[in-house]
Protein backbone atom coordinates (compact mmCIF):
# COMPACT_ATOMS: atom_id res chain seq x y z
CA UNK A 1 0.00 0.00 0.00
CA UNK A 2 1.55 3.25 -1.09
CA UNK A 3 1.45 5.99 1.46
CA UNK A 4 -0.49 9.12 0.60
CA UNK A 5 2.05 11.14 2.56
CA UNK A 6 5.73 10.61 1.96
CA UNK A 7 7.32 12.99 4.41
CA UNK A 8 6.74 16.02 6.58
CA UNK A 9 9.06 18.93 7.45
CA UNK A 10 8.99 21.97 9.73
CA UNK A 11 11.51 24.73 9.15
CA UNK A 12 12.04 27.73 11.41
CA UNK A 13 12.00 31.32 10.23
CA UNK A 14 15.69 31.31 9.35
CA UNK A 15 15.49 28.16 7.22
CA UNK A 16 16.77 25.62 9.72
CA UNK A 17 15.11 22.22 9.81
CA UNK A 18 13.50 21.73 13.22
CA UNK A 19 11.38 18.66 12.52
CA UNK A 20 11.47 15.94 9.88
CA UNK A 21 9.57 12.71 9.61
CA UNK A 22 9.58 10.18 6.82
CA UNK A 23 6.50 8.05 6.12
CA UNK A 24 7.90 5.65 3.59
CA UNK A 25 9.65 7.33 0.68
CA UNK A 26 12.01 5.19 -1.34
CA UNK A 27 15.71 5.69 -0.65
CA UNK A 28 16.19 7.13 2.82
CA UNK A 29 17.61 10.60 3.03
CA UNK A 30 20.33 11.17 5.56
CA UNK A 31 20.26 14.03 8.05
CA UNK A 32 22.53 16.24 5.97
CA UNK A 33 20.32 15.86 2.92
CA UNK A 34 17.16 16.73 4.80
CA UNK A 35 18.81 19.80 6.31
CA UNK A 36 19.99 20.95 2.91
CA UNK A 37 16.64 20.35 1.27
CA UNK A 38 14.93 22.31 4.03
CA UNK A 39 17.14 25.35 3.64
CA UNK A 40 16.91 25.10 -0.14
CA UNK A 41 13.13 25.18 0.16
CA UNK A 42 13.36 28.20 2.43
CA UNK A 43 15.27 30.16 -0.23
CA UNK A 44 13.06 28.97 -3.11
CA UNK A 45 10.09 30.18 -1.11
CA UNK A 46 11.69 33.61 -0.65
CA UNK A 47 12.72 33.93 -4.31
CA UNK A 48 9.24 33.04 -5.52
CA UNK A 49 7.96 36.10 -3.64
CA UNK A 50 10.44 38.32 -5.48
CA UNK A 51 9.26 37.10 -8.86
CA UNK A 52 5.59 37.75 -8.27
CA UNK A 53 3.95 39.94 -10.94
CA UNK A 54 1.66 41.52 -8.36
CA UNK A 55 2.03 42.69 -4.78
CA UNK A 56 1.20 40.60 -1.73
CA UNK A 57 2.81 37.31 -2.65
CA UNK A 58 3.43 35.03 0.28
CA UNK A 59 5.47 32.30 -1.38
CA UNK A 60 4.90 28.87 -2.90
CA UNK A 61 1.86 27.03 -1.57
CA UNK A 62 1.86 24.04 -3.88
CA UNK A 63 4.62 22.55 -5.99
CA UNK A 64 3.54 19.92 -8.48
CA UNK A 65 6.41 17.64 -9.44
CA UNK A 66 6.31 14.57 -11.67
CA UNK A 67 6.11 12.09 -8.82
CA UNK A 68 4.87 14.11 -5.84
CA UNK A 69 3.02 17.20 -4.69
CA UNK A 70 4.48 19.48 -2.05
CA UNK A 71 2.05 21.55 -0.01
CA UNK A 72 3.50 24.32 2.10
CA UNK A 73 1.93 26.39 4.84
CA UNK A 74 3.68 29.37 6.37
CA UNK A 75 2.55 30.65 9.74
CA UNK A 76 2.48 34.36 10.54
CA UNK A 77 5.71 34.02 12.49
CA UNK A 78 7.55 32.60 9.46
CA UNK A 79 7.65 28.95 10.48
CA UNK A 80 7.02 26.78 7.42
CA UNK A 81 5.29 23.42 7.45
CA UNK A 82 5.39 21.30 4.34
CA UNK A 83 4.18 17.90 3.43
CA UNK A 84 5.27 15.77 0.48
CA UNK A 85 2.35 13.72 -0.79
CA UNK A 86 1.23 11.67 -3.76
CA UNK A 87 0.33 13.72 -6.84
CA UNK A 88 -3.21 14.99 -6.61
CA UNK A 89 -3.64 14.25 -2.90
CA UNK A 90 -6.61 16.19 -1.56
CA UNK A 91 -7.22 18.21 1.62
CA UNK A 92 -3.53 18.65 2.41
CA UNK A 93 -4.10 22.33 3.32
CA UNK A 94 -6.47 21.32 6.10
CA UNK A 95 -4.05 18.66 7.28
CA UNK A 96 -1.33 21.31 7.53
CA UNK A 97 -3.66 23.54 9.55
CA UNK A 98 -4.36 20.64 11.90
CA UNK A 99 -0.63 20.01 12.27
CA UNK A 100 -0.07 23.71 12.94
CA UNK A 101 -2.61 23.51 15.75
CA UNK A 102 -0.77 20.50 17.17
CA UNK A 103 2.47 22.46 16.95
CA UNK A 104 1.05 25.41 18.88
CA UNK A 105 -0.51 23.11 21.48
CA UNK A 106 2.25 20.59 22.07
CA UNK A 107 5.43 22.38 21.05
CA UNK A 108 5.00 26.08 21.74
CA UNK A 109 3.17 25.48 25.02
CA UNK A 110 5.81 23.04 26.16
CA UNK A 111 7.79 24.91 28.87
CA UNK A 112 10.98 23.00 27.98
CA UNK A 113 10.90 23.89 24.30
CA UNK A 114 13.34 26.56 23.15
CA UNK A 115 12.15 28.65 20.24
CA UNK A 116 13.69 27.94 16.79
CA UNK A 117 15.35 24.78 18.10
CA UNK A 118 14.70 21.21 16.92
CA UNK A 119 11.36 19.84 18.10
CA UNK A 120 11.65 16.97 20.57
CA UNK A 121 8.23 16.73 22.16
CA UNK A 122 6.68 13.33 22.73
CA UNK A 123 3.10 14.58 22.77
CA UNK A 124 3.62 16.28 19.44
CA UNK A 125 5.02 13.08 17.92
CA UNK A 126 2.09 11.03 19.17
CA UNK A 127 -0.57 13.44 17.99
CA UNK A 128 1.14 14.01 14.67
CA UNK A 129 1.21 10.32 13.84
CA UNK A 130 -2.45 10.11 14.80
CA UNK A 131 -3.33 13.00 12.49
CA UNK A 132 -1.40 11.45 9.59
CA UNK A 133 -2.93 8.05 10.31
CA UNK A 134 -6.39 9.56 10.31
CA UNK A 135 -5.67 11.17 7.00
CA UNK A 136 -4.56 7.85 5.58
CA UNK A 137 -7.69 6.08 6.84
CA UNK A 138 -9.84 8.80 5.29
CA UNK A 139 -8.04 8.17 2.02
CA UNK A 140 -8.61 4.43 2.19
CA UNK A 141 -12.28 4.97 2.91
CA UNK A 142 -12.84 6.75 -0.36
CA UNK B 1 10.70 12.47 -20.45
CA UNK B 2 8.05 12.86 -23.07
CA UNK B 3 8.79 13.66 -26.65
CA UNK B 4 6.39 15.64 -28.67
CA UNK B 5 5.71 13.44 -31.65
CA UNK B 6 7.00 15.15 -34.79
CA UNK B 7 7.28 18.85 -35.33
CA UNK B 8 3.92 19.49 -36.93
CA UNK B 9 1.90 22.17 -35.29
CA UNK B 10 -1.48 20.90 -34.38
CA UNK B 11 -4.05 22.62 -36.58
CA UNK B 12 -5.37 24.66 -33.69
CA UNK B 13 -4.17 25.61 -30.20
CA UNK B 14 -5.02 23.13 -27.45
CA UNK B 15 -8.23 24.92 -26.60
CA UNK B 16 -10.47 26.40 -29.24
CA UNK B 17 -9.35 29.91 -30.06
CA UNK B 18 -11.36 32.74 -31.45
CA UNK B 19 -10.28 35.56 -33.75
CA UNK B 20 -7.04 37.44 -33.30
CA UNK B 21 -8.72 40.86 -33.14
CA UNK B 22 -10.41 39.98 -29.98
CA UNK B 23 -7.22 39.36 -28.10
CA UNK B 24 -5.66 42.58 -29.39
CA UNK B 25 -8.16 44.87 -27.70
CA UNK B 26 -7.81 43.23 -24.39
CA UNK B 27 -4.19 43.73 -23.45
CA UNK B 28 -4.33 43.65 -19.69
CA UNK B 29 -7.15 41.19 -19.28
CA UNK B 30 -6.98 37.44 -19.37
CA UNK B 31 -5.05 35.32 -16.96
CA UNK B 32 -1.53 35.67 -18.37
CA UNK B 33 1.18 37.73 -16.71
CA UNK B 34 4.52 36.81 -18.25
CA UNK B 35 6.18 34.30 -20.51
CA UNK B 36 9.85 33.34 -20.60
CA UNK B 37 11.80 31.09 -22.95
CA UNK B 38 15.29 30.07 -21.86
CA UNK B 39 17.81 27.88 -23.62
CA UNK B 40 19.89 25.34 -21.76
CA UNK B 41 22.65 27.85 -21.02
CA UNK B 42 20.27 30.18 -19.25
CA UNK B 43 20.05 32.76 -22.05
CA UNK B 44 16.62 34.33 -22.11
CA UNK B 45 15.52 33.84 -25.73
CA UNK B 46 12.15 35.46 -25.37
CA UNK B 47 10.41 37.48 -22.70
CA UNK B 48 6.89 38.81 -22.98
CA UNK B 49 4.76 40.42 -20.35
CA UNK B 50 1.10 41.28 -20.45
CA UNK B 51 0.27 42.28 -16.94
CA UNK B 52 3.02 43.00 -14.45
CA UNK B 53 2.33 45.84 -12.04
CA UNK B 54 5.12 44.87 -9.64
CA UNK B 55 8.71 45.02 -10.79
CA UNK B 56 11.44 44.69 -8.20
CA UNK B 57 14.47 44.05 -10.39
CA UNK B 58 16.00 45.09 -13.69
CA UNK B 59 15.00 42.78 -16.52
CA UNK B 60 18.40 41.11 -16.70
CA UNK B 61 18.42 40.40 -12.98
CA UNK B 62 14.87 39.20 -13.22
CA UNK B 63 15.74 36.67 -15.92
CA UNK B 64 18.72 35.42 -13.95
CA UNK B 65 16.62 35.03 -10.84
CA UNK B 66 13.93 33.14 -12.72
CA UNK B 67 16.42 30.77 -14.33
CA UNK B 68 18.13 30.24 -10.99
CA UNK B 69 14.84 29.48 -9.30
CA UNK B 70 13.94 26.86 -11.91
CA UNK B 71 17.39 25.31 -11.77
CA UNK B 72 17.32 25.03 -8.00
CA UNK B 73 13.74 23.80 -7.89
CA UNK B 74 14.71 21.07 -10.33
CA UNK B 75 17.58 19.89 -8.17
CA UNK B 76 15.24 20.12 -5.19
CA UNK B 77 12.58 17.91 -6.80
CA UNK B 78 15.18 15.47 -8.11
CA UNK B 79 16.53 14.99 -4.61
CA UNK B 80 13.13 14.96 -2.92
CA UNK B 81 11.60 12.38 -5.32
CA UNK B 82 10.02 9.83 -2.96
CA UNK B 83 9.56 7.13 -5.60
CA UNK B 84 13.17 6.82 -6.68
CA UNK B 85 15.79 4.97 -4.63
CA UNK B 86 18.88 6.20 -6.40
CA UNK B 87 18.68 9.98 -6.40
CA UNK B 88 22.31 11.00 -6.41
CA UNK B 89 23.55 14.04 -4.58
CA UNK B 90 21.81 17.34 -4.15
CA UNK B 91 22.99 19.98 -6.61
CA UNK B 92 24.70 17.69 -9.11
CA UNK B 93 23.73 19.02 -12.56
CA UNK B 94 21.33 16.77 -14.45
CA UNK B 95 20.49 16.46 -18.10
CA UNK B 96 17.05 17.53 -19.29
CA UNK B 97 14.65 14.68 -18.61
CA UNK B 98 16.90 13.11 -16.04
CA UNK B 99 15.56 12.86 -12.51
CA UNK B 100 12.22 14.02 -11.16
CA UNK B 101 11.24 17.43 -12.50
CA UNK B 102 8.23 19.61 -11.82
CA UNK B 103 5.55 21.10 -14.02
CA UNK B 104 4.03 23.90 -11.98
CA UNK B 105 3.93 25.72 -8.70
CA UNK B 106 1.37 28.00 -7.23
CA UNK B 107 1.47 30.93 -4.82
CA UNK B 108 -1.41 33.10 -3.66
CA UNK B 109 -0.76 35.66 -6.41
CA UNK B 110 0.42 33.64 -9.41
CA UNK B 111 0.91 30.22 -10.91
CA UNK B 112 4.03 29.28 -12.80
CA UNK B 113 3.89 26.48 -15.36
CA UNK B 114 7.14 25.05 -16.63
CA UNK B 115 8.21 22.76 -19.44
CA UNK B 116 11.64 21.60 -20.49
CA UNK B 117 12.27 20.07 -23.89
CA UNK B 118 14.84 17.29 -24.41
CA UNK B 119 17.21 19.89 -25.86
CA UNK B 120 17.00 21.98 -22.69
CA UNK B 121 14.64 24.70 -23.92
CA UNK B 122 12.64 25.90 -20.94
CA UNK B 123 9.27 27.53 -21.45
CA UNK B 124 7.67 29.31 -18.52
CA UNK B 125 4.23 30.81 -18.25
CA UNK B 126 3.27 32.94 -15.28
CA UNK B 127 -0.48 33.25 -14.92
CA UNK B 128 -3.31 33.89 -12.59
CA UNK B 129 -3.34 31.24 -9.81
CA UNK B 130 -6.85 30.06 -10.69
CA UNK B 131 -5.81 28.79 -14.12
CA UNK B 132 -6.17 25.07 -14.74
CA UNK B 133 -3.47 22.80 -16.17
CA UNK B 134 -1.49 24.53 -18.96
CA UNK B 135 0.86 21.76 -20.00
CA UNK B 136 -0.81 21.37 -23.39
CA UNK B 137 -0.47 25.10 -24.07
CA UNK B 138 3.24 24.87 -23.31
CA UNK B 139 3.67 22.01 -25.75
CA UNK B 140 1.86 24.07 -28.34
CA UNK B 141 4.17 27.01 -27.69
CA UNK B 142 7.14 24.67 -28.01
CA UNK B 143 5.86 23.55 -31.40
CA UNK B 144 5.59 27.20 -32.45
CA UNK B 145 9.17 27.71 -31.36
CA UNK B 146 10.30 24.76 -33.46
CA UNK B 147 8.34 25.89 -36.51
CA UNK B 148 9.07 29.61 -36.52
CA UNK B 149 12.39 29.93 -34.73
CA UNK B 150 14.41 26.75 -35.11
CA UNK B 151 13.41 26.34 -38.75
CA UNK B 152 14.17 29.97 -39.55
CA UNK B 153 17.42 30.02 -41.54
CA UNK B 154 18.30 33.50 -40.28
CA UNK B 155 18.16 32.49 -36.67
CA UNK B 156 21.47 31.70 -34.99
CA UNK B 157 20.94 29.33 -32.08
CA UNK B 158 21.42 30.74 -28.61
CA UNK B 159 20.54 34.33 -29.46
CA UNK B 160 17.41 36.13 -28.35
CA UNK B 161 14.44 35.72 -30.66
CA UNK B 162 13.93 39.02 -32.46
CA UNK B 163 10.60 40.26 -33.67
CA UNK B 164 12.05 40.71 -37.16
CA UNK B 165 11.95 36.97 -37.57
CA UNK B 166 8.32 37.37 -38.44
CA UNK B 167 7.60 35.65 -35.21
CA UNK B 168 5.46 38.54 -34.27
CA UNK B 169 2.75 38.47 -36.90
CA UNK B 170 2.40 34.75 -36.92
CA UNK B 171 4.09 33.43 -33.84
CA UNK B 172 3.50 35.65 -30.87
CA UNK B 173 -0.06 36.53 -31.80
CA UNK B 174 -0.67 32.84 -32.19
CA UNK B 175 0.86 32.18 -28.80
CA UNK B 176 -1.42 34.83 -27.44
CA UNK B 177 -4.46 33.19 -28.93
CA UNK B 178 -3.23 29.82 -27.85
CA UNK B 179 -3.44 30.59 -24.21
CA UNK B 180 -5.29 33.85 -23.71
CA UNK B 181 -8.63 32.77 -25.03
CA UNK B 182 -8.88 29.59 -23.04
CA UNK B 183 -8.04 31.59 -19.93
CA UNK B 184 -10.91 33.88 -20.52
CA UNK B 185 -13.27 30.95 -20.86
CA UNK B 186 -11.92 29.41 -17.69
CA UNK B 187 -12.21 32.57 -15.68
CA UNK B 188 -15.63 33.45 -16.98
CA UNK B 189 -14.44 36.83 -18.22
CA UNK B 190 -16.04 38.44 -21.22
Amino acid sequence: MAAAIFSFFIINKSGGLIFYKDYGSAGRMDTNDSLRLASLWHSMHAISQQLSPTVGCSGIELLEADSFDLHCFQSLTGTKFFVVSEPGAQHMESLLKVIYELYTDYVLKNPFYEMEMPVRCELFDINLSQAIQKDRVALLGR
Amino acid sequence: MQFFGGSDISPSPPNPSGSGNNSKNNNSGGGGNMMYVFNRNGVCLLYREWNRPLRTLSSQQDHKLMFGLLFSLKSFTAKMDPTNVDKGNLGVPQLPGQGCSFHSFKTNTYKLTFMESPSGIKIILVTNPRIADLRDSLKYIYNLYVEYVVKNPLYSPGTPIRDSFRLKPRGVEELRCAWRLPFRDLLGEQ
